[in-house]
């Protein structure tokens, strides 16, 4: 019986032939990452309750700062503070202020095969270049970092074959948001969503970490997508070429299979509160927004950010409406000032933040009032994500968005691409 | 750990969300006590000054789902619920709920059965919960686990263990 590329990565992970699902595995993670949502509590737990004196390797942790930076208030400012010691101290890599952290990582860190666990839920996002990402919780965290392992069962697998392409205007944000409807916010929980089929060498890294960044809102423990030469050459173009290579094989056991024809998919918004909650733009009638957000692990990226110059180009924003535009990373940031694409957004009447969570983490930037209702490219639209428990969050594409906030409520980008 | 206690019942609903279970606003409040009277502030803000401890949550599927902050089990172990019970658990939850100390059960018929207020009666040695002389049966939790969730969570578990 074969195995699934998930199977295989954690097979390595725990040194072991083969696993199957249901397993409990004692895996060796390649690294782990955290970031200031948690940090100061892993320190916490790390120094005053396991008496830790050394992280188990200081090359194979990360410490990002990307949720609250710049800080909004002294309590902030201590727990990066805290971090930024901690980090000094055990030699740990440090990023404060240099984007999200799981575009940083992706830049930076991740290669194929790997195993990764991180204090963040969309860590699943590594999936896009062929590792296996897991978010925990800052006690596992602690535990890992500590001993650089952890147990895990091994997850079945969710296979979803993807064919044909997308028609203008639809993107990677759009099916993912459908597949998250179809299959509701719990329809792959515990399991691995693998994506595959003849669509996949036509999708762009961009495109891939898309996906695999949202499992987690349907409960996945992972996404993953066999690495082929477009990653393979991407992970090389970044300076990294020690990668463990493997694919799925022909007789792996999935529990499902779903087949999606990408030229069948049209813009998807998300109402609230509920990920899982979508709608065909055309379908949701007349929604007047207050603010719109580009940005986030998920949507921050340049070729989201190209779509939305294209929309924004020589227009203004509607009056009355804010939209909010933070780069995913500094390197995204200054690929977007080489394009020309900073100047389209300020001319526009956009303001462009600083690489970081931002408005999708409603902790520090944008947060909105009472009544108002936020269209964004963020990973979640929980009851009072953004702000205040009586606010509206809606998601959708960069192009969904950008098209938005010319017009002060939700539009089919469509027709709008400039 | 008591092996079979009775409490009364708060019934939330399908799909609580960790932002619901404590906003993101509130997570820099210094102290997780600090933080337990915003409990699911967004859904019913009330809620975390009435809940006494003992009292039980019912709730129904993927409780817990979104992002993996651990101050979300810690301030529902924080208001000393002897445990949740729900259809389903989302994964990150479930892990950090145990290694914080807190209990949960699941089954997916009580939801549908009782009303908040009621009293729900839980038999961990026959892994069934009761309402009235009505049976529920929930999946039988591992006595090390168990053993966790009486220590506290799984860093007091360990250093227990460790004699520390």
């Amino acid at each position: 019986m074969g195995m699934t590329i998930g199977e295989k990565i954690l097979a390595r992970a725990c040194g072991k032939e083969s696993v199957r699902p249901g397993e409990i595995i004692n895996a060796k993670v390649d690294l782990c990452m955290s970031n200031d949502g948690t940090t100061h509590l892993n320190i916490d737990i790390f120094e005053n309750q396991l008496h830790g004196e050394k992280v188990f390797d200081p090359e194979k942790v990360v410490f990002i700062v990307d949720h609250n930076i710049p800080a909004e208030s002294p309590k902030t400012a201590e727990a990066h503070k805290k971090m930024r010691n901690f980090a000094q101290k055990h030699q740990i890599p440090f990023y404060e202020g240099a984007g999200v952290c799981h575009q940083i990582m992706i830049e930076d860190y991740v290669v194929p095969g790997q195993l990764i666990v991180a204090a963040d839920s969309h860590t699943c996002a590594y999936g896009g270049l062929g590792a296996f990402g897991t978010g925990v919780g800052c006690t596992d965290f602690t535990s890992i970092m500590h001993s650089g392992e952890t147990w895990l069962m091994v997850p079945e697998t969710l296979k979803f074959v993807l064919e044909g392409e997308f028609k203008e205007g639809v993107y990677a944000r759009d099916l993912i948001l459908k597949i998250i409807g179809d299959i509701g916010a719990n329809g792959a929980t515990y399991k691995v969503m693998e994506f595959a089929g003849p669509a996949i060498k036509n999708l762009t890294i961009d495109d891939r970490v898309v996906l695999c960044n949202m499992a987690v809102e349907a409960g996945a423990k992972s996404g993953l997508i066999e690495p082929d030469e477009r990653a393979i050459n991407y992970v090389k173009s970044r300076g990294r070429h020690e990668m463990f290579l493997f694919q799925s094989d022909e007789d792996a056991v999935y529990e499902k299979i779903y087949t999606y024809n990408l030229a069948d998919i049209e813009p998807i918004v998300a109402i609230p509160h509920n990920v899982d909650h979508i709608a065909v733009v055309t379908e949701i009638g007349d929604v007047k927004i207050d603010q719109a957000f580009i940005g986030s692990c998920n949507n921050g990226r340049i070729e989201e950010l190209r779509v939305a110059a294209q929309i924004l180009q020589g227009k203004k924003v509607a009056p009355y409406m804010k939209l909010l535009i933070s780069p995913a990373s500094k390197e995204v940031y200054l690929q977007a000032l080489t394009e020309g694409l900073v100047d389209i957004f300020v001319e526009s009447g956009a303001m462009v933040l600083n690489a970081n969570c931002s408005v999708c983490w409603g902790g520090c930037q944008g947060v909105i009032g009472e009544g108002e209702t936020l269209i964004s490219t963020g990973t979640r639209n929980f009851k009072g994500r953004a702000g205040h428990p009586n606010s509206s969050v809606y998601l959708a594409s960069a192009a969904t968005v950008a098209a938005s906030a010319l017009t002060g409520k939700i539009t089919d980008p469509r027709g709008m691409m400039g | 750990m008591k092996k079979s206690f009775t409490g009364k019942v708060w019934k939330l609903g399908d799909d609580i969300d960790t932002d619901i279970i404590i906003p993101t606003q509130f997570l820099a409040l210094e102290s997780v006590e600090a933080m337990k009277k915003y409990a699911f502030h967004p859904l019913r803000p009330e809620l975390a000054g009435l809940i006494q401890p003992g009292d039980i949550i019912v709730a129904g599927k993927n409780f817990g789902c979104g992002s993996s902050r651990e101050q979300a089990p810690e301030i529902i172990a924080a208001l000393k619920v002897s445990c949740v019970i729900a259809k389903s658990y989302a994964r990150i939850f479930y892990r950090n709920a145990f290694n914080n100390g807190l209990l949960l059960l699941e089954n997916n018929a009580l939801y549908d059965c009782c009303n908040e207020g009621d009293q729900v009666a839980v038999q961990l040695a026959e892994s069934r919960v009761f309402l009235g002389d009505k049976a529920f049966p929930v999946a039988s939790i591992p006595e090390d686990l168990l053993q966790m969730v009486e220590a506290g969570g799984l860093v007091p578990f360990m250093r227990k263990k460790n004699g520390k």
